[in-house]
C-alpha cells in the first residue's frame, strides 16, 4: 500500500491561530508528523503560509479537516511525496 | 486541562476577556451607583419600611441584569457576526463550523453574562444589609447607611481593579472612584435640601 511521506500545502489562514499554534496543532495529529510552516504573504485579515508536513504515513483527510476547523483553507497541494513500498 | 483540540476555541474565547473586563467595570459601576443613589434617597427620606426599599432595589437590580445581559448579547452577537462575515469574505470559506464560528456563537453569551451578572452581584451585595436587618440583625446605625458604606466600598474595589489594569497606584485609583460616588451622594443631598 502506498504511503504519503510528505505534503506541501499552500494555505490561506486568519492571523489567529498564529503560526506556532497552527503548526503545533497539525503536528499533534500524529506523533511522527513534522511540520514546517513559512509565511509567504501577510494581509490585513489573512496570511498565506506554506505548510510542509512530513511523516511516516500521512493521512490526508484529518489534516484538511483540522485546517478547515482552524478557519483556514487549502489553496493548492504544491508537492506530494508518496512511497509505493510496504510500510515497515 | 483544556483538551488540545479545543485549545484554539478557548483561546478565541479568551480574546473576549478585554471586552468582558470593560463591561464588568462599566456595568458594575452602573449597578453600584444606581443602588447608592437609591439607598441615599431612602436614607434622606427617612424610610423605615425595609420591605418596600428591598423590593424597589431588587426590582432595579433585576432590571439592570436583564438590560445588561440582553443589550450586551444583542450588540456583541451583531459585532461577532459582522467580524465573521468579514473574515469569511477575506478567506472565501464558510467559517460556521470552524473554531471561529463556534467562538462567535459563545462569545456574546459569555460577555452578556458578565455584563448582566456584575450589576446584579453588586446590587445584591449592597441590598444585603437591609435583608439582614429585616431578619433581625442589629446595626449600630441605619441599615441604609450601612448599605451606602457597602456601595462606597464596592465602588472603591472597582476603582482599585481599574488601577490594577492601568498600573496606577491602587489607593489613588480607588479613591478617585469613591470621589465620584461621593459627588453623586452630594447631588442627591442637594436635591433633598
Amino acid at each position: 500500500m502506498a504511503t504519503t511521506r510528505k505534503i506541501v500545502l499552500d494555505v490561506l489562514k486568519p492571523h489567529m491561530p498564529n503560526g506556532v499554534d497552527f503548526a503545533t496543532a497539525l503536528a499533534e495529529l500524529s506523533p511522527d508528523y513534522q511540520v514546517r510552516l513559512s509565511v509567504v504573504e501577510v494581509d490585513e485579515k489573512t496570511e498565506t503560509v506554506i505548510v510542509v508536513l512530513e511523516g511516516k504515513n500521512i493521512v490526508f483527510d484529518p489534516v484538511i479537516e483540522l485546517i478547515k476547523k482552524m478557519g483556514a483553507s487549502v489553496h493548492s497541494i504544491d508537492e506530494v511525496e508518496v512511497d509505493g513500498s510496504e510500510m515497515e | 486541562m483544556i483538551p488540545k483540540k479545543r485549545k484554539q476555541f478557548f483561546s478565541l474565547l479568551y480574546r473576549g476577556r478585554k471586552i468582558a473586563r470593560r463591561y464588568l467595570v462599566t456595568n458594575g459601576f452602573d449597578g453600584t451607583l444606581t443602588m447608592l443613589g437609591m439607598m441615599t434617597g431612602f436614607y434622606v427620606s427617612g424610610t423605615k419600611e425595609f420591605g418596600v426599599a428591598i423590593n424597589a432595589c431588587l426590582g432595579a437590580a433585576i432590571a439592570l441584569f436583564v438590560s445588561g445581559f440582553f443589550s450586551a448579547y444583542l450588540s456583541e452577537k451583531a459585532e461577532r457576526k459582522q467580524e465573521l462575515r468579514e473574515l469569511e469574505q477575506a478567506l472565501l470559506v464558510d467559517l460556521e463550523k470552524s473554531h471561529y464560528g463556534e467562538a462567535s456563537r459563545y462569545l456574546p453569551f459569555f460577555i452578556a453574562s458578565v455584563n448582566g451578572l456584575t450589576p446584579l452581584f453588586f446590587s445584591l451585595l449592597i441590598i444585603s444589609p437591609l435583608y439582614l436587618s429585616k431578619y433581625g440583625i442589629e446595626w449600630p446605625c441605619s441599615p441604609f447607611l450601612v448599605a451606602i458604606i457597602t456601595a462606597l466600598f464596592c465602588v472603591f474595589l472597582l476603582g482599585v481593579y481599574l488601577g490594577k489594569i492601568s498600573r496606577q497606584f491602587w489607593l489613588w485609583a480607588g479613591l478617585r472612584t469613591v470621589f465620584i460616588a461621593m459627588a453623586l451622594v452630594a447631588i442627591i443631598l442637594l436635591f433633598d435640601m
